[in-house]
């Protein structure tokens, strides 16, 4: 009998109570269905044992043995444990991040991976861990008083110090991920309006690259789409100013975001062309459907799409999807293992998938609620927060709503690395979560 | 302070509104819209066609006359063509630089990711060469074909050939496709529709490599190739080969007719060809070859298309008509009246018998103007051509001018003068028995096909029926239905033929006979020796038997052009058939070897 001393009101029996099985079970389920898409994205006839272990689904059977030992170990742990290494795990985490940028792997042109014989990882996996404990640490420690602009400031700083160093390997999908993290301090009480500008700033970098292309000629003269664009944005400021021109400050406001707007807008073309790299300019440009090249930039959306979109109502079958089976998709069992549901289970198979991700980030971000812990309370929106945009990002790309972002499915994707960071990410808050009884408000 | 307990609502609402866009996304590309299916499917699948096999057609005791060897197209895929060595792939298929280059093109410009042809039909060990080699040329691949092939080489005219369809087929019938092969003369033309088979189609799955994966769902939409029906033909392999080997280096034809059923045994056309010449690629070349540089035209198939007038033969048919219509009896004598009609050297007939026997040419004279010349009518002219109408359908009854029903494509007629053809060349009542006496010895007006006279032997040896003559006598029960013949009788009682039968065996055993050449001492062979005369140079010989007497199992007619006399070369020719045919040895073999030695072609041949 397994006996943890972990609560000062209660002892629990055993580690299993209080478990929520609904999140246990929805991992497994997920692990397992991940594991069967990668043996029908690698099938070999020559080599039909799902244990091989040359193939990815073998291998992947031994990262799943693994990733349910290290789901266990969680379990045993103290969660004082958690709270107390918070911060030495975040910096330890900072510290690989550094020594990865020196001593890594360049793989895909991102020096991102540690490579120790057989064994790879990406330390940004543990950053993610990290900062999501530290970042819980610190708003347990001083999130009451979050409208206080030095406590937002630090918490920024928690979520983008190891986001610059992502940066510089370069590797902008994990930079995403920390972005993420944007809704946990939504939760603590930072303003709605973040997403609101963001969403702006997404919609005039897009209209910013779309209206380069067009001309129009009215009244005789030529005009160009920016121009176009730029009247239309003034004529807005204007008329916003005739209805609020009572309003006290509403000429400020609307003067400081007419000029925002306008500079940011302009400087599209720049950013655009001399920050980003030319396979993220393309992916980009594809995505918009600026440019078309099915066969160099848009062949693994490309790809993508005809074997997700030729799954029809209900799939091909296990292990019947040609365009799977064939390698017709590259990446196939790693980024873009949602191909082979798409393909082979259908429109159904992926309605279950994506239920069954929103169930799971629908299921912590409730549980987070009921916490009395203000520190597994932000941990869980960490973890659905991270959760979410892998989701999010990872599906997109495959289905053609993004840009192709090199970012694993959560529990799906090959590769033990990312598996075993989000068993660990998950585990965690089970373990947290199961002592939500036993602790003091 | 806002209650910040209720972001979750909005934090989860952001999830759920992720999610609906992305299933929404996914109902509409998965469900609603089909494209990406098909172009899974065409980079995925490739549709291979599995041509049939084509009906094997065999003799009358079923040895193979035309069967099938493999081949193979080689196909090309022009958008996978990539990095090849295109020296090393041109050194292997034996072409140029240019070559290749224009047939790449060629193909592009029909598609550039629907396969094509690139090179027809190699044979079974020229593409193991190649297809050892394919693994290095992307976008290259075999596609099986048949050919057909001639063991024995024989029978090419019976047989015919097949070839390539062209655009007036595929609109004709839309069961063809461009790169079917279709028959194009004889039997292969003729039974088309049941030699062909079906198409089938295999539906492979190819990897991003375009290497083959192995079936689509396990064959299930495979569709098998239907290999097309065999044919049982009437004709003896053995006999069909002698039959050519003594007519080489002779011009002429031999048709061979089992007169109780009406089976043709053989069917020869001399000067002839290798069948195996018109298949495969070389086909157009031999094809041009042999139609245009050859002046004794093989191509031509004699037995059936040459015309020729039936010279002394046709005394058979007019002493049948007289003995029937009672101008004259068996016992008929007539005087040699050279002055009526030019004739060779011999005494007087004294009956029917001696008179075919000697093969009287005045004697026949008689008889033919004693049937046109009924008195009908007092005014001669109109006597000559109500006479001559009532020859004629007798006549016709034996299946003279007019086209016998055999089941192949092509065959001529020939003629049998009537009162309208004469009144053409002469005007009506412009001419009467004494222009057109010359029919009487089956000269003049009158013109035959070798077959003609064969069915001919056969209907005398039937004593008064003939049953049309065939080719195939057994398909499969599904087809035998097609196969269809009818009884044909003459209006000459049967009575009347034991006499002319009598003469037939004179003709061959008696002294004075005029083909002592075609006796077999084991067999009584009846026949009737001609000569027809030929304006463009020597006579034809000709000659027309059946074996034996009794219940005759064989009845034959051999045509040798520019030969002479029909008792010389066409006579004997026909007795080693027959006995060919029915004893399979033959017992003179001095007759034999000056057969098969005799060169009667005027031209030298050259090797």
């Amino acid at each position: 009998m397994l006996i943890c001393y972990s609560s000062p009101l209660r002892i629990k029996r055993n580690i299993f109570e209080d478990i929520d099985w609904v999140m246990v079970v929805i991992y497994l389920v997920l692990v397992l269905f991940g594991w069967i898409s990668i043996y029908a994205a690698t099938y070999d006839e020559l080599h039909p044992s799902i244990f091989d272990l040359a193939k990815n689904h073998g291998k992947q059977a031994l990262w799943i043995g693994l990733a349910l030992v290290i789901g266990l170990i969680m379990l045993f742990f103290d969660t004082r444990f958690f709270e107390t290494f918070a911060y030495p795990i975040y910096g330890f985490a900072l510290l690989l991040l550094m020594g990865v940028l020196v001593f890594g792997t360049e793989v895909k042109g991102a020096q991102s991976w540690f490579v120790l014989g057989p064994v790879s990882f990406q330390p940004s996996e543990i950053a993610k861990f990290g900062t999501a404990l530290a970042l819980a640490k610190y708003l347990s420690m001083n999130g009451a008083r979050f409208d206080n602009l030095s406590i937002k400031l630090k918490s920024l700083a928690i979520i983008f110090l190891p986001g610059v160093f992502i940066l510089l390997q370069p590797d902008v999908g994990s930079l995403l991920v920390f972005t993420s993290l944007l809704i946990v301090l939504y939760r603590q009480g930072l303003s709605g309006w973040i997403f609101g500008l963001g969403f702006v700033a997404i919609i005039l970098f897009i209209m910013a690259l779309f209206l380069k292309q067009y001309e129009w000629t009215l009244f005789g003269t030529l005009i160009q789409g920016k121009v176009a664009f730029i009247l239309g944005l003034s004529s807005l400021a204007a008329l916003t100013y005739y209805y609020l021109r009572k309003r006290k400050g509403s000429l400020f406001i609307i003067a400081a975001g007419y000029i925002a707007s306008l500079g940011y807008f302009l400087s599209v073309d720049y950013l655009f062309d001399n920050i980003l790299q030319p396979h993220h300019q393309n992916r980009i440009n594809e995505l918009l459907g600026i440019v078309s090249d099915p066969l160099g930039a848009g062949y693994n959306v490309h790809q993508s799409k005809i074997a997700i979109g030729s799954g029809g109502f209900s799939g091909k079958g296990f292990l019947q999807g040609t365009q799977t089976k064939f390698h017709f998709v590259p990446e196939q069992s790693t980024d873009f293992i949602f191909c082979t549901i798409g393909e082979e289970w259908g429109f159904l198979g992926s309605l279950v998938l994506i239920g069954l991700f929103l169930t799971l980030m629908t299921r912590i971000v409730w549980l987070a609620e009921k916490q009395r812990s203000v520190f597994t309370r932000v941990y869980g929106y960490c973890v659905a927060s991270i959760l979410f945009i892998h989701f999010t990002i990872n599906i997109a790309m495959t289905i053609g709503l993004a840009p192709v972002i090199g970012i694993p499915l959560p529990f799906f994707s090959y590769g033990g690395s990312s598996l075993w960071s989000f068993t660990l990410l998950l585990f965690t808050f089970i373990k947290l979560d199961s002592e939500r009884k036993y602790v003091l408000r | 302070m806002i209650n910040l307990e209720n972001r979750k609502i909005s934090v989860i609402a952001l999830f759920a509104v992720i999610s609906l866009i992305f299933i929404a996304r996914l109902f509409f590309i998965q469900v609603l819209d089909d494209s990406y299916t098909s172009s899974a499917d065409n980079q995925a699948l490739r549709y291979v066609t599995q041509y049939p096999a084509r009906g094997i057609i065999y003799d009358r005791h079923g040895e193979i006359l035309v069967q099938n060897q493999a081949a193979f197209d080689l196909m090309i895929v022009p958008r996978q063509v990539k990095g090849i060595d295109t020296i090393a792939f041109c050194e292997l298929l034996n072409i140029s630089k240019e070559e290749f280059v224009q047939r790449v093109d060629k193909a592009k410009s029909y598609s550039t990711y629907r396969s094509s042809i690139f090179q027809k039909q190699l044979t079974g060990s020229e593409y193991a060469r190649v297809a050892e080699n394919l693994y290095r040329f992307n976008g290259f691949y075999g596609q099986k074909r048949t050919l057909r092939i001639y063991p024995d080489s024989v029978a090419a005219h019976v047989l015919g050939y097949i070839g390539e369809v062209n655009s007036k087929d595929i609109e004709r019938d839309s069961v063809y496709k461009s790169g079917d092969f279709i028959g194009i003369s004889g039997l292969e033309k003729q039974y088309e529709n049941v030699l062909r088979g079906e198409r089938g189609r295999e539906v492979l799955m190819v990897d991003v490599h375009n290497t083959v994966q192995g079936k689509y769902l396990g064959g299930e939409l495979d569709i098998p190739a239907k290999a097309g029906v065999n044919l049982i033909s009437t004709l003896d392999l053995g006999l069909q080969k002698y039959g050519e080997q003594l007519m080489r280096f002779k011009k002429g034809s031999i048709a061979a007719i089992e007169p109780s059923t009406g089976e043709v045994l053989s069917l020869i056309s001399s000067p002839n060809y290798d069948p195996n010449l018109l298949v495969g690629v070389k086909r157009a070349a031999n094809y041009q070859m042999l139609a245009q540089n050859d002046s004794l035209d093989p191509l031509f198939n004699r037995a059936l298309m040459a015309k020729y007038p039936p010279g002394s033969i046709f005394k058979i048919i007019q002493a049948l008509i007289g003995l029937q219509d009672g101008v004259i009896l068996e016992s008929t004598g007539i005087t040699c009246n050279k002055a009526l009609v030019g004739c060779h050297n011999h005494p007087s007939a004294r009956n029917l018998r001696e008179a075919i026997q000697m093969s009287c040419n005045p004697y026949f004279h008689q008889v033919f103007k004693r049937l046109i010349n009924k008195g009908y009518s007092s005014n001669y002219f109109e006597d000559s051509a109500l006479g001559l109408e009532e020859w004629h359908e007798k006549v016709s009854k034996f299946g003279l001018g007019q086209r016998l029903a055999i089941d192949l494509p092509s065959l001529k007629r020939g003629s049998i003068p009537d009162v309208e053809l004469y009144d053409r060349i002469y005007g009506a009542r412009r001419w009467a028995y004494s222009t057109i006496y010359s029919v009487s010895i089956g000269q003049g007006e009158v013109e035959v096909v070798p077959l003609q006279m064969a069915n001919l032997a056969a209907t005398v040896a039937n004593r008064g029926h003939f049953i049309d003559p065939h080719l195939v006598k057994e398909i499969d029960a599904e087809h035998d239905s097609i196969i269809h013949y009818e009884v044909h009788n003459t209006d000459i009682d049967s009575k009347y033929y034991e006499p002319i039968i009598d003469a037939m065996q004179s003709v061959v055993d008696k002294p004075g006979g005029t083909a002592r050449r075609a006796r077999i001492d084991s067999i009584k062979v009846c026949g009737k020796t001609g000569t027809a005369e030929n304006p463009h140079g020597e006579d034809h010989s000709v000659f027309i038997a059946f074996a034996p007497r009794n219940n005759p199992k064989i009845a034959i007619a051999v045509y040798v052009e520019n030969a002479g006399f029909g008792g010389t070369w066409a006579a004997p020719i026909a007795s080693l058939m027959i006995e060919k045919y029915i004893n399979g040895s033959i017992s003179d073999t001095i007759k034999e070897q000056r057969i098969l030695g005799a060169n009667l072609l005027f031209e030298p041949i050259e090797n």
